[in-house]
């Protein structure tokens, strides 16, 4: 019981630490129909970035730094390279962000070279925080968590409460109406989109530490929070966090249980082949849990698009 | 003999709205028939609902007393209905020729062929080149139909909406933005091209209306209120009241 | 005009039989794979002309689904993966492979590829689009990461690997040589473009096209979107799967490599590059990019960057690629009016060459400053060598790409101005 709390704790981290990408990502999207190829590239960024100021300013100034940097990157790349690639419709674009996915990779590797960054834990978070039956959870961890709850209050209350929110809410649906009401939409879009990417800068500042910063940590992310936002429902930023938790506790869990397929298998009433290694089903007999718990996400992505082709929460013509 | 479109008590409803409001019709092979009605009344949409674009609310509509519920746009394509849109509806990247070709593929028979090449089938290109023909834009055959004229793309999209043969052509404000001289174009064309053929139309222009068809359905605020001949329409009060007399004044 | 459109029009209904006009690019590239490796001997080139022949038929397969289809996959290497890992299992079935004479070999592979397309495409080519595009995504990762796992079939880490010359000798040719496997990828290259190229030329490859521009118009035809869809993406696996055999063939090894999203997203890249719209866009794509990627490869560490910026740039910039860069130049050419574009070009191309050389140039400087041991400040670029402590090299390079890229600017009105006359049909033709 005790571990499955540890457990629910590290699940909740990933899948804030997800929902943070995927939130930005689903902004975007359902503004301006582009699904971000590159948005785990600007969580790289942040990453970097909050090294690089970190080194001389220390870990704060990067986390209040980085992301307004990559923020404004986000808007330069809306406003001179999307905006221009939009003419020729959805499929460009999408391939645009890819491009720029590789292109951003590549200066990565060109700056800071091949090898992971020391980015490292600041020294007042190291340390437990505290400890359940004899697991302690990290001071870090609950920082994370409460700094991920604190922007996504405050982006609920902006989008909400606000008039820029208001406008933004709006422009999601009727961009055309919004405009004729003279409003610059397109300045809101390019708004919309430095602060996604910013979101995701934010999230890859506080996970560069923790999840290590090499030019390799996008790709790792960036599919699974694709397939955080088709599960969740294109466009849904609800379901994006119903996704993001219900990938982050599941992997977490996968990891953490060792479950055997031998077991289930043998459960069922099937006899384990002797010498196993002969056997065409050695790779089922020999499955364990933590060893799918990465191909965990992209199973559940197929099953539910088989069932349910708009996702958890989609809309049918989203 | 069975109608070739029946429509019986159809209604539809966005959210809370209801949009078509019990719409009973029936339309005879051979016969000319068009939609009418101010701004809103729910004539595109009672168009799409017919077509399967849009699922129904409650009601049924029959082609040749085949129920339509459920079916996909192909399907009621395949049993011999075809239209055209408001907003034209062309294959943009493909040559004027390719677009009435492929029109034809299905219609012969060609289904999802990959055993057959299209440039070796008379027939095929023989068809595409007769529509061409009728459709007047044989010397535009090569250029890319987003390239066209507007009044070519809409004779364009008439000549898709015919290829196929099928016998209930459903064309959706044919002659909308146009000028004087296209509009009786487009008007000719029509006529000649639904020759023998059930015509259903939703129109604004009342000139084309009053030529083309043998009977006229008003429909308002989501329900017919009259249906007959021209004459009859003209003369009916209420649809006076609640339509025509304010766009035969203005005519006049 | 008259003249001609009368023309085309009898062309189509005569034509029904072979021409020799439409027989002659085929019967010229032929020649040209039958001449090449008599020009280009080393061991070396030929392997890079099989890599070559292998992605053309992989990219124009890519491309039945984005041009033709308007598919944007990115998990089309799992279709090829599988294809080769088939055809190495097969090569490794040693009383089976003992009667395959090798040719015969790429075969399997596209059968096997075509089914995985089966099961895959009835569920994924319900949508284009974005959805489409991310299913592909999610299949494809959910393949690439059961390489790991599914240890009989794909090998786990290592992968696996086998050695084709234990096929049944195919006239005496045992395969031993490169020339014979060259010769073998040549075959099934020219069988695979013109098989690519014959269904696009059939209705349903017709329909592909006009499920592409606008799917619900194709509805109202007739056509399910989705079967439509559907049969260009399985006949896409298939020639996926073929150019998977040919790898098999030609590496005798297969790993995880070849089904992962970088080689997915390689092939979109090779494709975009060499254009979506026109059929042999990709064949340019293929060239063009197994070039950089061998050749510049050995010039400089930083390859990837220029190809990824190459990449950008095409997107924004000519997103008809490199065919569609060249077929711009068809209206000039029917108007001949052609030759007027060269001297603009040389005064306005030139310069931007030379500007982006030296931008690169002095990238690699700043590159080989960051990144060289401490000690080694010596580089060799273009053919001169220098420390790059030294400021000279940097001002001269910095210097030379601000050169050319004004002079490229002010010249650029010129070349657009010409560009537009040389478009314009002024009826002063013969």
């Amino acid at each position: 019981m005790d571990l499955v709390l540890v457990n629910l704790i590290d699940g909740l981290v990933t899948g804030l630490l997800l929902f943070m990408l995927s939130a930005g990502l689903t902004l975007i999207f359902s503004m301006m129909g582009v699904l971000n190829f590159a948005h785990a590239s600007f969580y790289m960024l942040g990453a970097y970035f909050a090294y690089q100021i970190s080194i001389f300013l220390g870990f704060w100034m990067g986390l209040l730094i980085a992301p307004l940097v990559v923020g404004v990157i986000g808007a330069g790349v809306e406003r001179y390279g999307l905006r221009r690639v939009h003419q020729y419709g959805h499929v460009p674009e999408l391939i645009f962000t890819f491009g720029l996915a590789l292109l951003i990779e590549e200066v990565v590797q060109f700056i800071w070279g091949k090898d992971q960054m020391p980015y490292e834990i600041p020294g007042i978070l190291e340390g437990a925080a505290f400890a359940i039956a004899g697991n302690t959870i990290p001071l870090y961890k609950v920082f994370m968590i409460f700094l991920s709850l604190l922007i996504f209050g405050g982006l609920l209350y902006v989008l909400t409460k606000t008039r820029v929110g208001m406008i933004i809410q709006a422009a999601l649906s009727y961009p055309k109406t919004v405009e004729a009401l003279g409003h610059n939409v397109p300045l809101v879009f390019m708004g919309v989109f430095g602060v996604g990417t910013a979101l995701a800068g934010v999230a890859g500042v506080i996970a560069g530490p923790v999840l290590s910063t090499f030019p390799g940590m996008a790709v790792v992310l960036g599919s699974i929070v694709f397939v955080t936002i088709v599960i969740g429902g294109l466009g849904s930023l609800f379901g994006a966090l119903v996704a993001s938790l219900i990938i982050g506790w599941l992997t977490t869990f996968a990891k953490a249980y060792d479950v055997r397929m031998e077991d289930i298998l043998t459960g069922i009433g099937f006899t384990k082949p002797d010498p196993i290694w002969d056997s065409a089903w050695q790779d089922l007999w020999t499955l364990t849990s933590p060893q799918i718990a990465d191909i965990l996400p992209y199973l559940l992505m197929v099953l539910i698009l088989i069932f349910r082709p708009y996702g958890l929460f989609g809309k049918r013509d989203a | 003999m069975t109608a070739a479109l029946e429509i019986t008590n159809l209604r539809k409803s966005f959210g809370q709205t209801e949009i078509i409001r019990g719409v009973d019709l029936q339309i005879m092979p051979g016969e000319r028939h068009a939609v009418i009605g101010p701004n809103g009344a729910g004539k595109s949409t009672l168009f799409n609902l017919i077509t399967g674009r849009f699922p129904q609310t409650a009601g049924v509509v029959a082609l040749h007393g085949h129920d339509l519920k459920g079916k996909a746009p192909y399907e009621i394509n395949r049993m011999g209905l075809s239209r055209s849109f408001q907003i034209t509806n062309i294959f943009p990247k493909m040559t004027v020729f390719e677009n009435v070709r492929c029109s034809l593929l299905w219609s012969m028979g060609y289904r999802y062929s990959f055993w057959n090449m299209v440039a070796r089938s008379r027939a095929l290109n023989e068809g595409a080149e007769a529509i061409l023909e009728q459709i007047n834009l044989q010397r535009r055959r090569d250029i890319p139909a987003g390239m066209l004229s507007y009044a070519e793309q809409r004779a364009l999209e008439i000549g898709i909406t015919i290829a196929g043969g099928a016998d209930v052509i459903m064309l959706d404000e044919p002659t909308a933005g146009m000028s004087h001289s296209e509009t009786d174009y487009i008007m000719d064309l029509i006529r000649d091209v639904t020759e023998g053929k059930t015509l259903v139309m939703v129109e604004h222009d009342m000139g084309v209306v009053f030529g083309l068809a043998d009977r006229i359905s008003v429909l308002v605020y989501g329900e017919i209120i009259a249906t007959g001949t021209p004459t009859d329409v003209r003369a009916n009060p209420r649809v006076q009241e609640a339509y025509l007399g304010a766009a035969l004044e203005a005519e006049h | 005009m008259t003249d001609t459109t009368h023309n085309t029009h009898s062309d189509v209904l005569a034509g029904s039989g072979l021409t020799l006009a439409k027989a002659l690019p085929w019967l010229i590239a032929s020649a040209f794979l039958l001449v090449m490796p008599f020009v280009f001997t080393s061991n070396s080139a030929i392997t890079i002309m099989n890599q070559m022949a292998i992605t053309i038929i992989f990219a124009l397969s890519y491309n039945m689904l984005l041009g033709q289809g308007g598919m944007l996959s990115f998990g089309h290497a799992v279709y090829m993966g599988v294809g080769g890992f088939l055809c190495v299992h097969i090569m490794n079935w040693d009383q089976f492979f003992g009667t395959l004479p090798l040719p015969v070999l790429p075969i399997f592979g596209g059968l096997f590829g075509m089914g995985l397309a089966l099961i895959v495409g009835s569920f994924s080519t319900r949508r284009a689009g974005t959805v489409f595009a991310m299913i592909s995504l999610g299949v494809g990762e959910l393949i690439a990461a059961c390489s790991v796992i599914i240890v009989v079939f794909f090998g786990g880490e290592e992968g696996i690997s086998g050695d084709r010359t234990y096929g049944l000798p195919f006239f005496g040719i045992e395969f031993l040589q490169q020339i014979e496997v060259y010769y073998l990828t040549a075959f099934w290259l020219v069988l695979s473009a013109l098989g690519m190229f014959l269904f696009s030329r059939t209705p349903v490859g017709r329909m592909a096209n006009a499920v592409r521009d606008n799917p619900e118009r194709a509805e109202f035809l007739g056509y399910s979107a989705r079967w439509v869809r559907f049969y260009s993406f399985v006949a896409s696996g298939f020639f996926a799967g073929i150019a998977g055999g040919l790898f098999a063939i030609n590496y005798e090894i297969l790993t995880e490599e070849n089904l992962n999203l970088a080689t997915s997203g390689s092939i979109l890249l090779v494709t975009f590059l060499g254009g979506v719209g026109f059929f042999f866009g990709p064949v340019i794509g293929a060239i063009v990019f197994t070039l950089l990627q061998t050749v510049l490869s050995l010039q400089t560490e930083l390859w990837a960057l220029y190809v990824g910026a190459l990449f950008v740039a095409t997107v924004m910039f000519f997103p008809g690629g490199l065919a569609g860069v060249l077929m711009m130049h068809t209206p000039p050419l029917v108007l001949g009016k052609l030759h007027l574009l060269v001297k603009p070009y040389i005064k306005t191309l030139l310069p931007a060459a030379i500007c982006i050389l030296a931008t690169a140039g002095f990238i690699e400087i700043l590159f080989h400053a960051r990144h060289a041991a401490i000690g080694d400040d010596q580089m060799t670029l273009f053919w001169m060598t220098f420390s790059h402590a030294n400021p000279v090299p940097w001002i001269a390079f910095g210097a030379v790409a601000l050169g050319g890229f004004w002079l490229a600017r002010r010249n650029a009105p010129e070349l657009v101005e010409t560009w537009h006359e040389a478009n314009t049909d002024t009826g002063a033709r013969p």
